[in-house]
This record gives C-alpha cells, sequence and structure tokens, in this order.
C-alpha cells in the first residue's frame, strides 16, 4: 500500500527519530573526555584525567553512597509491599479493590512535586521519627518504588494459574512450602525485573528527593546542585556519563527477563 | 520437597501445618494479611501526606511569625486566579505542555507507523529497545546534555556553522524548554502509538486498498482514527510530566521562564508558605483531572 517514496520517507524519519535520540547522550559521552575546563563543542582535546578526579571527590563518594544505599532501601520495602499487595489484589475478590489499585498507581500518576511537597510538608509537621535523611529519602522513593513492582508482579500473576497453588497444597504441601516450591519460582524473574527498574528509578530521581533530603546530597541532587552553580562541570561530565553507562545495563537485563516467561504460563 | 517438613520434627511441623490449613481455609485472612502492610503504608504515609497538603491550602500563613494560621478561607485560591504573575505562569506552563504534547505526537507517529509495519521483527525488537533505553538513561543527564548542546559555543551552533547556515540562540528561553521536553518525553508517546498501531489487522489496509483507497486516504480514515487511543494515551504522559516539572526550567528556562512547579518549589522552600504552595499545585491537579476524564472518553485507557 505504502509507494516507494513514502517508505524512503518513512526511512529517514525514523533514522533522524534515532539520532535524536541519541546524539545528546552520545555527546555528554563525549564530554567527560573534554580537556578543558570550558564546555565548548567540539571538545578541545582527550583526556581521562577527570575520572580520576572524580573518583577522589568525596562529595562524589558521599553522594554515590547515600544514593545506592536509598535506592536498596526503597527497593526493598517496594519487593514485600508492592508484592504483598499484587497477590492481595490479584487473588482475592474483596470490596474496595478497584480503589486499592488505584492508590498504588497514585504516586506514579500525580506530578513529582505533588508528593514531595505533600510529604515534605507532612514531615515538618510530624517532625520525629521523620527527621531528614536517609529515611525520609527512602520513603519517598518507596511511594513510587511500589507500584514498579506491584505492576510487574501482578502482570505475572495474571498469566498464571491460582491453580497451581491449590494443586499444591493438595498433593500437602503447606503454605510455606507452597510459597517456596511454587509461587516463589512462578514470580521471581518478576520480582527481578521489577527490582532492576525500582533501583533504577530510585537511583536517578531528583524531584521529590529535593523535598525528602533535607541537607543530604544524593548523587543527582549533587548533580542538580553542580550545573545550577556551573561547578565543577568537568567531574559532573564524568559522573554523568558513568550513571549512563550503569542505568543501560539493569534496565536491559530487566527487558530481557521480563520478556522470559518464569516456569510455568497459562497459555 | 519433603526435607524441609521432616527435619522441622514433629510438634513444630503439626504447629506448623495446623498454622497454614487455617490460612488456607480462611482465605479473607491471607488476603487481609497481605493487604495490611501496603495499606498501613500508602495510608499513613503518602494518603496521609497528600490530605493534609490539600486541607492547608485552605489555610493562611501569618506574614510576621510564618507560622501556618489554621482559619479556613480562600486568599490563597484568590490569588492564584486573580494574580496576573500567577496566570501567566500557570498559561506559561500548560501552553508549553501542549506545545510539547503536539510536537510529540508529530514526531511520534511516522516512526511508529515505521515500526509497526514496515520494520522487519528483527528491527522492530531493535527499535523497541532502542526507545526504551533512553527513558531510563539518567534524566538530569539527559537535560543537561542540551544545556551544553544549546550553548552559545555548543555542538547544535558548530553544526549550524559547518553547514552554513546561521547560529541561533535559543539556549536559557521557552523555546530551549519546549525542545527539551519534547526530547525527553517522546518515548512516552512512541510507545503507545506504536502499540496502537501494531493492533490494526493487516486485512483493514488492504481492504482499504481494494476498495479503491490511496496512501493518504488510507492512512487518513483509517491509520489515524485507530492510532487515536495510542495518541491520548501518550499525551496523557507528555502533558502530565511537563506539567509537573521543574527541573527542566531551572536548567535550560531563562529567567522568564518559570513553571507552575518552580513556584510551588520556592514556596516551600525559601519562602516557607506551604499553604499557597499546595493551592497554586492544585492548578495542575485540577488540569490533569479534567484531561483524564477527556482522554477516558476517548478511549485512552484501553490504549495504555
Amino acid at each position: 500500500m505504502d509507494t516507494r517514496a513514502t517508505r524512503i520517507g518513512l526511512w529517514t524519519w525514523a533514522a533522524l527519530v534515532v539520532l535524536f535520540l541519541y546524539a545528546p547522550i552520545a555527546i555528554i559521552v563525549v564530554y567527560a573526555f573534554n580537556e578543558s575546563n570550558i564546555q565548548s563543542w567540539p571538545i578541545e582535546g582527550f583526556t581521562t584525567k577527570w575520572f580520576a578526579s572524580t573518583w577522589h571527590n568525596q562529595e562524589v563518594r558521599d553522594a554515590l553512597l547515600l544514593s545506592l544505599k536509598a535506592a536498596l532501601y526503597a527497593t526493598g520495602i517496594a519487593l514485600v509491599l508492592g508484592s504483598a499487595g499484587a497477590f492481595a489484589v490479584s487473588r482475592f475478590e474483596f470490596f474496595g479493590r478497584e480503589t486499592i489499585s488505584f492508590v498504588f498507581i497514585l504516586p506514579l500518576a500525580l506530578p513529582g512535586i505533588i508528593t514531595g511537597m505533600a510529604l515534605n510538608s507532612y514531615f515538618v509537621t510530624a517532625g520525629w521519627p521523620f527527621t531528614f535523611g536517609l529515611r525520609t529519602i527512602v520513603i519517598g522513593h518507596a511511594t513510587f518504588c511500589v507500584v514498579i513492582i506491584y505492576n510487574n508482579v501482578i502482570a505475572r500473576l495474571r498469566s498464571t494459574s491460582p491453580s497451581l497453588g491449590e494443586a499444591s497444597m493438595d498433593l500437602g504441601a503447606d503454605g510455606w512450602q507452597t510459597f517456596r516450591f511454587v509461587t516463589f519460582p512462578v514470580i521471581s524473574t518478576a520480582l527481578v525485573s521489577g527490582a532492576l527498574l525500582a533501583f533504577a528509578l530510585s537511583f536517578d530521581e531528583v524531584i521529590v528527593t529535593t523535598f525528602t533530603a533535607g541537607a543530604q546530597n544524593t548523587l543527582p541532587l549533587w548533580i542538580f546542585g553542580k550545573i545550577r552553580l556551573g561547578q565543577q562541570l568537568p567531574q559532573v561530565n564524568v559522573v554523568v556519563a558513568v550513571i549512563i553507562a550503569l542505568t543501560i545495563v539493569p534496565v536491559y537485563l530487566a527487558q530481557r527477563l521480563s520478556r522470559e516467561s518464569g516456569i510455568l504460563r497459562r497459555e | 520437597m519433603t526435607t524441609g517438613a521432616e527435619s522441622a520434627g514433629r510438634p513444630k511441623w503439626a504447629a506448623r501445618r495446623r498454622l497454614s490449613a487455617t490460612f488456607w481455609r480462611r482465605g479473607w485472612l491471607r488476603g487481609l494479611l497481605l493487604l495490611v502492610p501496603p495499606l498501613a503504608f500508602f495510608g499513613l504515609l503518602y494518603l496521609g501526606a497528600l490530605v493534609v497538603l490539600l486541607i492547608s491550602a485552605f489555610w493562611t500563613v501569618d506574614p510576621l511569625t510564618t507560622e501556618v494560621v489554621h482559619t479556613w478561607n480562600l486568599d490563597n485560591f484568590k490569588t492564584v486566579f486573580t494574580e496576573p504573575t500567577y496566570r501567566t505562569i500557570a498559561i506559561r506552563t500548560i501552553g508549553i505542555a501542549a506545545a510539547v504534547t503536539i510536537t510529540d505526537a508529530l514526531v511520534a507517529l511516522p516512526f511508529a507507523y515505521f515500526m509497526a509495519r514496515l520494520a522487519s521483527p528483527r528491527m522492530r525488537a531493535l527499535l523497541f529497545v532502542l526507545v526504551l533505553l533512553p527513558l531510563w538513561a539518567s534524566y538530569l543527564a539527559r537535560v543537561y546534555a542540551w544545556r551544553l548542546i544549546l550553548a552559545k559555543e555548543g555542538a547544535l551552533n558548530w553544526t549550524l556553522e559547518h553547514l552554513g547556515l546561521p547560529t541561533i540562540n535559543i539556549a536559557y528561553s521557552n523555546w530551549a524548554m519546549w525542545l527539551v521536553f519534547s526530547y525527553i518525553w517522546l518515548p512516552f508517546m512512541i510507545l503507545p502509538v506504536y502499540a496502537a498501531i501494531e493492533r490494526i489487522p493487516d486485512s483493514f489496509l488492504e481492504a482499504s486498498t481494494d476498495l479503491g483507497a490511496k496512501g493518504w486516504r488510507t492512512t487518513r480514515s483509517i491509520v489515524l482514527p485507530l492510532a487515536f487511543p495510542g495518541l491520548v494515551a501518550g499525551s496523557i504522559f507528555t502533558f502530565a510530566l511537563t506539567l509537573g516539572d521543574y527541573i527542566t526550567p531551572t536548567l535550560v528556562g531563562g529567567a522568564s521562564s518559570q513553571f507552575i512547579g518552580n513556584v510551588v518549589y520556592s514556596n516551600v522552600g525559601i519562602a516557607n508558605n506551604v499553604p499557597f504552595a499546595a493551592a497554586y499545585a492544585v492548578v495542575p491537579l485540577l488540569v490533569m483531572a479534567v484531561y483524564l476524564v477527556i482522554a477516558k472518553r476517548l478511549g485512552a485507557f484501553e490504549a495504555l
């Protein structure tokens, strides 16, 4: 149905869109090797010296450590709460079920500033135990990480039959054994891919974090601050390039895992 | 399978057995145990915080003590809707969000069509991953990249110069915000549109050709109407995400490029006027609520 001209046109368009998507990413990676302090194009010379100086920057190390901790805790909480919620919603009939899945999705649907602002004024009013720091950052991140796990697990549960668990119980397994040998293997890849995505999301989050971090700096907050003030830009370039390289790996893995079907499927 | 149960010892095993039988017979008990932790987390922290926030929009801040005064009034909303500055900022935010949505729709449609209809299966899988990956590659990094590209000595002007074209200075302006937002959210538009076009059965297009429709007629009468729910679904993301952002305006916008989010942020932080910030944040909430109702009418939720 498509003429030769439209086909060539669409090919070109697709190539341009891919170029548009990746040129900025490529450029930012090139800047990490910029010899000069001045960020102009093309870069003046090639150097890896900024990598060493960034590695020895204590601020960057602290921020990185805080980001990793926050992402780990938030992902851990989300794994427990998200899969519990997914099981409840998919395996049980109860009043208000639709409302509950709506509530879980809310932190993704609402703009980040609203989540951030709400949590901020809540923490300020409540005071202890919500003094700003790692704990409040983790709570803020957990709100939207739960959704990721919830969505992943519920999709997997919908595509597997509940009769597997029933069969296991009929054959004499108790609740724990059924979970350990039947349910868990079925959802395990969904959990791993969800956890990778939740981790990546938390590690990258800025908006909610600006409201919940207090005086602490996560890595994105450090980057944001430095860009805004125009300080230490060579090191910002390095951090940003490394982050891009590092986030692409877990996401690629998550993508592959969610395509693998788990052990048992209904089809 | 049996090792765990046998080595646990008889009495303990029996107790566990009984416990699990109780849970099995009383399904609601299991359901309840599963539901309580996530509901407690969301109810006590998240929903609690949201409700307190919305209520506080009806309070005011004493200008002298900067303490929140708990008397009910609509002063904040009056300021939001009558003060020209705030109106301008709201209109700018909504206007740029709309412009970004339209731009992304125009860019995504031909691309999604190519992906779904012309690309080979391998090519399609590759393009899918290529579209998906930037979504996860650090948001800040991608905004920052554009700050460098658009700078006077940046890659854009260098390219223009080498092509023999006049250079442009759009860094730190509304144009820059439009461009960067369109870039950042583009994958959110491509994916649902692609999903919608992919679902169109080949026979529809063949039937259209058999009935004598030329390429453009088929596009207009078959592809566009069927891709429309996908477009609306994608627009929810591009529109909502732009509406609530304040990082991009801070980094690539100019002095007069404030967004609703910037005002909200400075009122929570520096100005310490949470009630006003809450009232102003109701604007994007209302806009999104209306948008979602319309989107639902247009069938966007089946396309998600």
